[in-house]
């Protein structure tokens, strides 16, 4: 069989600025700069060898650093921007593809939510709603369907606070440790959703690095691209987010299980079935979005989810750690999708095996994923150590 | 005990499009409307150039029973903004005819609400001269 396009691709260099509720000093446009040189410079590279860029100010990367010409994308992030500087490397378009992301100023008005939660859709905004709103509905569906317990959704927020909570460069490093009930007693924001399921906001940015396998032999540990997808239902937060939306595509396929598809996709290009995942990068803009992560992508049946995470399996030392940085709930949630290219590179902090807090050890495979079913969209990527 | 309310306002009024014209002409003379198709006779809403059960361009608009059931719904307790008070009730409906409306439920306590509930859409017109169609408990 020939090999997989995407095999040739890896992840050379990766960067997290440092986050924080605000980062004095910045605007998206520095911090977003500051991350692209540290990812450059954990490549081992000089920004004249990047040919490639994706991102909101990639353009700026190009025009001060005098690369053009070069292949831009405007992707966007998280994700969906592996995947395509994974392909356009791929396919020749660039050789060494730099991603860079970051928000700081933006958001710093607290008596609202942030402005990327907030719909301004005419069927949705008359009636009060939010992201955290349009997550609740789902969550409170699942909840009437196979009896999934607040508990068992305080218990991933709390095992994801915890990591954060030990995390040295996480936002809410030491404001932990959390249990279930510290959860449970939250103010409630949504119900289901207490303030403690729910994703923080903050600032930040970040960066990443890719090439060719056969340009990264020199580089210390580069992390192979093995497999990924996106699925999405269509526009979020206009249409109401109901669990049994379908296509007339694949019928078993709902906006419920939303990321079904990727994850056999990502799965199917690696060669790897779930028992092969070691790390589970999971976004976690709410605590019940494991819980359906899990069992849209296959680790459990649809609606065990509740039991799965209480099974032992998602903590420190179980079979599938999950978001072990912390997350969108401690690490941090730097803007619109700064948060999203994040889970990637944990995953590829994993697989380097140099997290200083939370490394699983020996871990060979990550899936990460990002979006969630509020969102209607779910993408999904498989790394490895070496190639399938 | 906390009982829900139509929210007082201001509420902006919402930006409509091409598609949406009819559906709002119909909220502010108290008529819920909804979209058929005249190849399939399945309802569509949000509303919609073509059907999303056979892909026919021949949707024409129709009036709603208004009654329904509640499919989910949360209870929002931290405001979107400022200007909406809490606590308000975000809830999908699945209205008799099949299709689905995001609303919010008004006029009972907040202990009332569960899932499969029966509800019927009533008008309220807000301080900024919108009509909006809100779900009440039967
Ligand atoms: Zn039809």
């Amino acid at each position: 069989m020939q090999q997989h396009p995407l095999h040739d691709v890896v992840i050379t260099g990766v960067h997290n600025t440092r986050q924080a509720k605000v980062l004095e000093g910045h605007d998206s446009r520095s911090i977003s700069l500051e991350a692209a040189h540290g990812a450059v410079a954990d490549a081992g590279l000089n920004p004249i060898d990047i040919d490639g860029v994706v991102g909101p100010f990639g353009n700026d990367f190009i025009y001060q650093h005098r690369i053009g010409p070069v292949w831009r994308s405007l992707s966007p992030l998280g994700i969906p921007a592996v995947l395509e500087a994974a392909m356009a490397i791929a396919c020749g378009l660039a050789t060494t593809v730099l991603i860079a992301t970051g928000e700081a100023g933006s958001h710093r008005q607290r008596s609202s939510t942030a402005p990327w939660t907030r719909p301004t859709n005419e069927f949705v905004a008359p009636f009060g709603m939010f992201t955290a709103a349009e997550f609740a509905l789902m969550a409170r569906r699942h909840m009437h369907l196979y009896g999934t317990t607040p508990e068992s959704m305080a218990h991933v927020a709390a095992v994801i606070r915890n990591n954060g909570h030990v995390h040295p460069d996480a936002v809410f490093r030491d404001r932990g440790p959390f249990t279930v009930a510290d959860v449970l007693e939250s103010r409630m924001v949504a119900d289901p959703f207490h303030l403690l399921d729910c994703a923080m906001t903050s600032e930040g940015g970040t960066a990443m690095v890719l090439t060719s396998a056969d340009r990264a032999s020199g580089s210390a540990k580069p992390v192979h691209v093995l497999g990924g997808g996106t699925d999405h239902f269509g526009p979020a937060y206009q249409n109401p987010p109901v669990w049994e939306t379908g296509g007339r595509r694949r019928p078993d396929l709902i906006a419920g299980t939303v990321g079904r598809r990727a994850s056999e996709l990502a799965f199917s290009a690696a060669g790897i079935s779930v028992e092969d995942v070691d790390v589970c990068e999971f976004y976690d803009p709410f605590s019940f979005e494991i819980i359906r992560q899990f069992e849209a992508f296959g680790f459990c049946g649809v609606g065990e989810g509740g039991d799965f995470v209480l099974s032992g399996a998602i903590e420190p030392g179980g079979r599938f750690p999950i978001t072990t940085d912390g997350g969108t709930m401690s690490f941090s949630h730097g803007g619109a999708a700064v948060q999203l290219l994040q889970r990637v590179i944990r995953g590829v902090q994993q697989l380097r095996g140099t997290c200083s807090s939370m490394q699983v050890a020996g871990a060979e495979i990550a899936m990460c994923t990002g979006g969630g079913s509020g969102a209607m969209f779910t993408d999904v990527i498989v790394l490895g150590t070496g190639e399938p | 005990m906390t009982r829900l309310h139509a929210q007082p306002g201001p509420i902006t009024a919402p930006a409509t499009s091409i598609f949406s014209e009819p559906y709002w002409e119909g909220c502010a003379r108290g008529e819920l409307r909804f979209q058929r198709c005249m190849s399939c006779s399945h309802p569509v809403h949000t509303p919609a150039a073509v059907c999303s059960a056979c892909g026919a361009d021949t949707l024409v608009w129709e009036s709603s029973s208004g009654t329904g059931v509640i499919h989910s719904y949360t209870i929002v307790w931290r405001p979107v903004t400022q200007d909406f008070q809490v606590p308000y009730a975000p809830a999908i409906i699945e209205l008799s005819e099949g299709w689905f409306l995001l609303t919010c439920v008004i006029d009972c306590e907040t202990e009332a609400l569960f899932v499969g509930a029966a509800v019927e859409i009533s008008f309220h017109a807000t301080a900024d001269g919108v009509t909006l169609p809100y779900a009440r408990l039967k």
